[in-house]
């Protein structure tokens, strides 16, 4: 049977973390699973928790009033969501839903925060793997601000 | 050259603003031969003329085929032909896909809206040729699920599974469950070897500049990395300087280009 280490392990974003700090995760860290279309957070809740897809798809939507929710960005297998966690108010600034039935680890922000004041060579390890995932989505909205589709006179 | 007359046969739109229509020859030609990324121009009788992408199966030598935006007079004027009429076209032109270099290696075909186009000629003859290539990619964006061309044939390739098929669209409602994001957010889902790879991307210049940054990213070199280009072409065998890029006409040197060839013209702002 496969152990949570062992499948955090073999996720990307703990890909390579020395033993030390991927048993520091395992202890702030739990599987969990969403039925299709279940919703995992709304914008304004308190973002304690951030998830390694496993499989599945998760789509980030934003609510518009008139336009009702917008998907803009879909996570499938090997992708990190959230990182509200990590930047105060720690508050969503999205919506999150399952698009279909999704396994992932769930790990508690609140938690790790907490390990990562007290270990920083921790912290440090965590941010050089979250900030590439927000430097990509930074450029992918860019990208998608300029609206590269449209026919421009 | 002079325009040679074909004739509508049918004509479909693939979406709100683009369509494609299949022309068989009027003047006794009874093949007609292209490769892969070249272009014809397109006469519309009374109207104007302009440069399109054949985007038909290049074994179907019999009948020719384009998809085309309906974005100004002529093209409108185009999609509003009736089965039947004729139109001139001059061609093909211009330089094509390098389907002799891919042998062997994986294939990256990444394309943005429209320019799917002129990469259909390409997914044709690899589904031909299937085992001469190593894995080969379908990546393709579009801004929403309307927008996505060739509906119909999209999930055939992905259910013979002789390609693997990945499409995204830039935004979409809560009723589409496939991909949401940007084109270039898709080469990280394609497992390719970046030493053995060949791609060949086709879409707005913007998106094509952000592919090849992510492509990079991935380790693969510029050399081995294809785009088509796109100009104000007029003539199309070089000599009206319209499509003048740099040193380059897009209608005789291009429109496919290696990218490292060309890479310095597009860094700079006004060519």
């Amino acid at each position: 049977m496969e152990t949570l280490q062992g499948i955090l392990a073999d996720h990307p974003f703990a890909r390579g973390l020395k033993d030390g700090h991927l048993a520091l995760l395992v202890g702030c860290a739990s599987n969990i699973r969403f039925e299709a279309d279940q919703v995992v957070f709304r914008e304004g809740e308190e973002a304690n928790q951030f998830y390694l897809i496993r499989e599945g798809k998760m789509a980030i939507e934003l609510f518009a009033a008139e336009r009702g929710s917008i998907n803009i960005l879909t996570l499938t297998e090997g992708e990190v969501l959230g990182w509200s966690w990590l930047v105060p108010p720690y508050r969503w600034r999205f919506d999150a839903r399952a698009i279909q039935s999704t396994r992932a680890i769930a790990l508690d922000g609140k938690c790790l925060r907490e390990k990562c004041e007290r270990d920083h060579d921790l912290g440090y390890e965590l941010l050089k793997r979250v900030v590439p995932t927000m430097e990509e989505r930074l450029q992918a909205t860019r990208l998608q601000l300029l609206n590269v589709y449209e026919v421009h006179t | 050259m002079v325009p040679e007359p074909w004739c509508v046969r049918r004509l479909w739109w693939e979406t709100d603003d683009t369509f494609t229509f299949e022309l068989t020859p009027e003047n006794g030609r009874t093949k007609f031969h292209f490769l892969p990324g070249q272009f014809n121009m397109l006469y519309v009788f009374g109207v104007g003329e302009v440069p399109i992408s054949v985007s038909g199966d290049p074994a179907k030598a019999e009948r020719l085929m384009h998809t085309v935006r309906a974005v100004g007079p002529v093209t409108r004027a185009m999609g509003s032909l009736k089965r039947g009429t004729q139109l001139g076209v001059r061609g093909p032109f211009g330089t094509c896909w390098p389907m002799e270099q891919a042998v062997g290696k994986d294939i990256l075909i990444l394309a943005g809206g429209i320019g799917l186009a002129p990469l259909r000629p390409v997914v044709y003859e690899v589904l031909a040729k299937r085992q001469i290539f190593g894995r080969v990619y379908l990546l393709y964006g579009a801004r929403t699920p309307d927008d996505i061309l060739y509906t119909q044939e999209l999930p055939e390739l992905m259910k013979e599974a002789k390609l693997q098929a990945l499409v995204t669209v830039d935004r979409a409602g809560r009723d589409w469950t496939g991909n949401v994001g940007v084109v270039t957010t898709l080469i990280a889902k394609a497992q390719f070897d970046p030493g053995n790879s060949l791609a060949m991307v086709c879409g707005p210049e913007v998106m094509m500049r952000f592919t090849l940054r992510e492509l990079q990213k991935r380790g693969m070199r510029t050399d081995s990395v294809y785009i088509s280009m796109e100009r104000n072409m007029k003539c199309a065998v070089g000599f009206c300087g319209h499509c003048q890029f740099g040193p380059t006409f897009i209608c005789k040197d291009g429109p496919v280009f290696r990218y490292d060839q060309i890479q310095h013209l597009l860094a700079i702002r006004e060519v």
